[in-house]
């Protein structure tokens, strides 16, 4: 069974959007409503500034809050270690939206159950990657299972120092980022 | 183990314990929907959410009523401007195609002209209206009184008409408010264009990539920016010289935050640099140069302490990106950008650029520009007769000895305005939104109201569409074919666009327009072979005729949407591989005698532009990686992402003026012309002596129901340009604003 992981480098995205998009096509998200977002973190002062971007979803935490406080069981682990939701066991009651720690859950009004990111699970099942994957036009994103030395994502965590956002609050996630800030060559 | 994106998707096939559909991105679209079982078709196709033609594959399925929805967009794989990739607008094409603002039946006026009153009628009542009208034009000032505009595929097809009727007047934007400058300075200087299809910047091998203004990543053309992500990730240098913190300037080593207008004097700064340091290419510039000499004595009073004096920029960060260029040269670039129409001194700035990547050796070099490609693709005209001799001469090229043949929009609208040399009285517009795309649009409504007749073809109800007096409608890119066309990259390739499903409501595409319009003008040998008000068809076996002359497997490209050109890549100087310089000299022009013979700097010179007067803003404009000018601005997807444009006002000034970040306010121009409201960002992001906005907000049309009245229109403020003596083009960045509360 693989294990899931999405790594970010941040120095190559370019704050295109198109995952944004992608994601939004793909998964038929709400008007207004996001599964990822790509959030740019300017900080300094005239001229010497320096500028992060940081592509956030769903984290498919390996101890996740969101899975801990849910009263139905809708939201659960699966095997392959990302987080999914049961619509027909959710109940809309947003206990989740208020665990998460990464504020990427929303309710879909129309149909009233909770939603986020789920790797794209049904492209996994056909063999492709996540759309936002797909589409990412930096190859900022990058997807795979780290169960596998040989995956791009395992060479990239061997060799990269990476981070996770929050470790303090202990979610232990599943997206990585790595180069917070382009190299100054 | 190299990482592939094909193994990486086996394994995870396998691994996920699913049938495995191998990598399905690299079927053709036909391979593809078979392996999905049959309910879904894709479509092999070409983008036009903007113009660099991305390779799109369109999926398409039944809704409940049993018609066919595109439901996806995806990058081809197979297509070097999109490698599988689609940008945000690129997917949200659909959002355009179903956009219920669209235009869906033809109009013809009925109130007075702007005040958007229209009745519906059909093609038949539309097309001979429009024939009554262009024809009395022509009766009483002959076919050069007609003149055309356009951006986009639909030029190609009202180009063909105008010829046919004997007009040359045919301006298309993208010259003199754009690229067409750059590219005719790099004419001057290397006898060919920086590129066609796209820049032939070679930037993910480059080691050190210097962008002038050029935003990427905001300026979002697919391939381009995936190379650049690929030169950052790989540690490149970049060196970005933007009055503003872009978000390229975020991804370089050196941000070069200089003063608006004074680029000439840096370049020039450089050059000299490069050459008394020997920083430059000695040998390449014996074999490949002249004018080496005359450009030495010419820049060597550009010293670097003059140039920070003038730029604002330190002495240190000058001298160290020389150092850079000339350290890793020959495999660094200038960017030669795309719209360049700055201050009026564009050629000239231009020419400093190519200039620079001559005296590095980057032309033909790896990491710097690479050499058009070979496999050459004759001209196909499908045996239509020479078109007449326009009975007037052409005025589009006004009286620039360096016009190109796309003409100067600027010109049409002047002689329209001044009926000198002579009167100018239709117009077509076609895909292009004059309001938004023409600087002072004061005078372009002022041209219009001197017409006798306009006629627009277009998707969407613009601000432009809303002044015509027949409107229509054209279908989107998925409904329709066009082509087949050439795509120049590091290779040759031939690319397809093609229906994905049947145009919506009766829009048609742009060539049927054209060929129905061309029969009722009396030129039916112009028109498209066998075509007919109700075949769509005629253009696809037009189509497979082109791929017969060019040798191509018409229905592999058909299933593909891309096909190269054997042996068409030759990027790099070889000895077998020689570049052809086509100049007079047949050598790169530092001093161009082109330029010399009609009595302007052969070699550019620094020339102070106009400062900002006391208490305003140079107004600064660009792009969001969301929109293509106005003309996405009503997409439902990308309306969501961006539905109106903010200013950007420097920290220090917004505390002065006592304003706040994302509160609204209005900008007021030199000439009293007063903004939209728009959000101001308050930011350390850009100098103090300009503010910036995206460019294409501000629609005036009711129509467009999302975009209306949201945001400010940069073009609006623009009233005044300054114009290249050289080519012609519309230098915009010499207005000034002010900014106050709303």
């Amino acid at each position: 069974m693989p294990r899931y992981v999405m790594v970010i480098d941040q120095s190559r995205c370019i704050g295109c959007m198109s995952c944004v998009v992608a994601c939004k096509r793909e998964n038929d998200v709400p008007p207004e409503q996001y599964r990822t977002r790509v959030v740019e973190m300017v900080r300094g002062e005239f001229p010497r500034l320096r500028t992060e971007m940081r592509s956030e979803l769903c984290n498919h935490c390996d101890d996740p809050p969101c899975v801990h406080i849910c009263p139905t069981g809708a939201s659960h682990q699966e095997k392959d270690g990302t987080v999914q939701i049961d619509r027909r066991k959710c109940v809309g009651c947003k206990a989740c939206i208020t665990a998460c720690p990464y504020d990427v859950r929303y309710i879909n009004e129309e149909h009233g159950y909770a939603d986020k990111c789920s790797f794209c699970q049904h492209r996994l099942k056909e063999g492709k990657e996540p759309a936002c994957v797909a589409t990412c036009v930096g190859r900022s994103r990058i997807f795979g299972d780290l169960d596998d030395p040989n995956s791009e994502v395992s060479q990239l965590l061997r060799e990269n120092s990476w981070r996770v956002l929050k470790p303090e609050v202990g979610t232990k996630p599943h997206v990585y980022y790595i180069n917070q800030f382009p190299r100054k060559s | 183990m190299a990482f592939s994106r094909r193994n990486f998707l086996k394994l995870a096939a396998m691994s996920a314990g699913s049938t495995l559909i191998a990598d399905t991105p690299f079927l053709s679209t036909r391979a593809r929907a078979e392996a999905e079982g049959g309910n879904v078709r894709y479509v092999a196709t070409s983008c036009e959410m903007c113009f660099w033609k991305c390779g799109v594959i369109a999926k398409v399925q039944k809704n409940k009523k049993g018609e066919d929805v595109v439901v996806k967009l995806e990058g081809n794989p197979f297509h070097p401007q999109s490698n599988g990739k689609l940008c945000a607008r690129g997917q949200a094409g659909i959002g355009q195609l179903y956009d219920e603002d669209r235009l869906k039946k033809p109009m013809i006026r009925t109130g007075e002209r702007g005040d958007g009153q229209y009745k519906e009628v059909s093609w038949e009542e539309a097309l001979d209206y429009t024939v009554e009208k262009l024809k009395a034009v022509v009766d009483k000032y002959g076919p050069h009184a007609v003149a055309m505009m356009s951006h986009g595929s639909p030029g190609d097809y009202f180009t063909n008409l105008l010829m046919a009727m004997g007009s040359g007047n045919i301006a298309f934007p993208s010259f003199a408010q754009c690229k067409g400058i750059r590219d005719v300075a790099w004419e001057l200087t290397f006898g060919h264009k920086p590129g066609s299809s796209c820049e032939r910047v070679d930037l993910k091998n480059s080691k050190v990539i210097v962008l002038f203004g050029t935003h990427l990543g905001e300026n979002m053309h697919n391939s381009q920016n995936q190379e650049f992500a690929e030169a950052v990730g790989r540690g490149a240098k970049i060196i970005c010289v933007d009055p503003r913190y872009s978000t390229a300037a975020a991804k370089a080593s050196l941000w070069l935050p200089i003063k608006p207008g004074t680029d000439m004097a840096l370049l020039l700064t450089w050059i000299n640099l490069i050459i008394s340091n020997g920083w430059y290419d000695k040998e390449y510039v014996e074999q490949y140069t002249v004018g080496f000499e005359e450009l030495k004595e010419a820049v060597k009073g550009y010293t670097v302490e003059w140039c920070a004096k003038e730029t604002e920029l330190h002495e240190a960060d000058i001298i160290e990106a020389a150092k850079d260029l000339g350290r890793y040269a020959p495999n660094v670039m200038i960017h030669p950008g795309r719209h360049v129409a700055w201050y009026g001194d564009d050629t000239q700035r231009s020419r400093a650029m190519a200039i620079i990547n001559a005296i590095l050796g980057s032309w033909g070099r790896e990491g710097g520009i690479w050499l058009p490609p070979k496999g050459k693709l004759a001209g196909f005209n499908d045996g239509i007769p020479e078109y007449p001799i326009p009975d007037e001469d052409p005025i589009i090229k006004g009286n620039y000895p360096f016009a190109g043949g796309e003409g100067l929009t600027q010109v049409v609208r002047d002689v329209t305005i001044t009926g000198k040399p002579y009167p100018i009285k239709a117009w077509f517009v076609c895909g292009t939104n004059l309001m938004k795309s023409l600087p002072a649009p004061e005078l372009t409504r002022k041209a219009i109201d001197s017409l006798d007749f306009i006629v627009a073809v277009d998707l969407l109800p613009t601000d432009t569409v809303m002044m015509a007096d027949v409107i229509l409608p054209e279908c989107t890119y998925l409904e329709r074919h066009d082509g087949l066309f050439k795509i120049e990259t590091r290779e040759t390739g031939v690319a397809i666009r093609q229906p994905a499903i049947e145009p919506m409501g009766e829009s048609k595409p742009a060539w049927w327009i054209g060929s129905e319009l061309c029969k009722r003008m009396g030129h039916p040998e112009y028109a498209v072979k066998d075509s007919s008000m109700d075949d769509l068809q005629a253009w696809e076996k037009r189509m497979r005729r082109q791929a017969k002359a060019w040798g191509i497997d018409f229905d592999k490209l058909a299933d593909e949407g891309y096909i190269t050109i054997p042996d068409s890549e030759a990027p790099y100087i070889t000895p077998e591989n020689q570049p052809v310089f086509k100049t007079p000299s047949k050598k790169i022009e530092l001093f161009s005698s082109e330029l010399d013979e009609k009595h302007f700097d052969p070699i550019p010179k620094y020339e102070k532009v106009e400062p900002p007067p006391e208490g305003m803003y140079r107004l600064v404009y660009g792009r969001s990686p969301v929109h293509t000018f106005s003309r996405t601005i009503n997409d439902q997807w990308l309306w969501e992402l961006q539905k109106e444009n903010q200013v950007w006002l420097n920290t220090k000034e917004a505390a002065r003026l006592g304003l706040k970040d994302n509160q609204y306010v209005v900008l007021e121009n030199q000439d009293k012309v007063v903004s939209n409201k728009v959000l101001v960002k308050v930011t350390e992001r850009i100098r103090q002596d300009c503010v910036y906005m995206v460019h294409g907000f501000g629609q005036n049309s009711k129509r467009l129901t999302r975009a209306y009245n949201k945001g400010a229109d940069d073009q609006q403020l623009i009233t005044r340009y300054k114009v290249d003596p050289i080519t012609g083009g519309t230098g915009m960045r010499v207005n000034f604003v002010t900014i106050k509360e709303a």
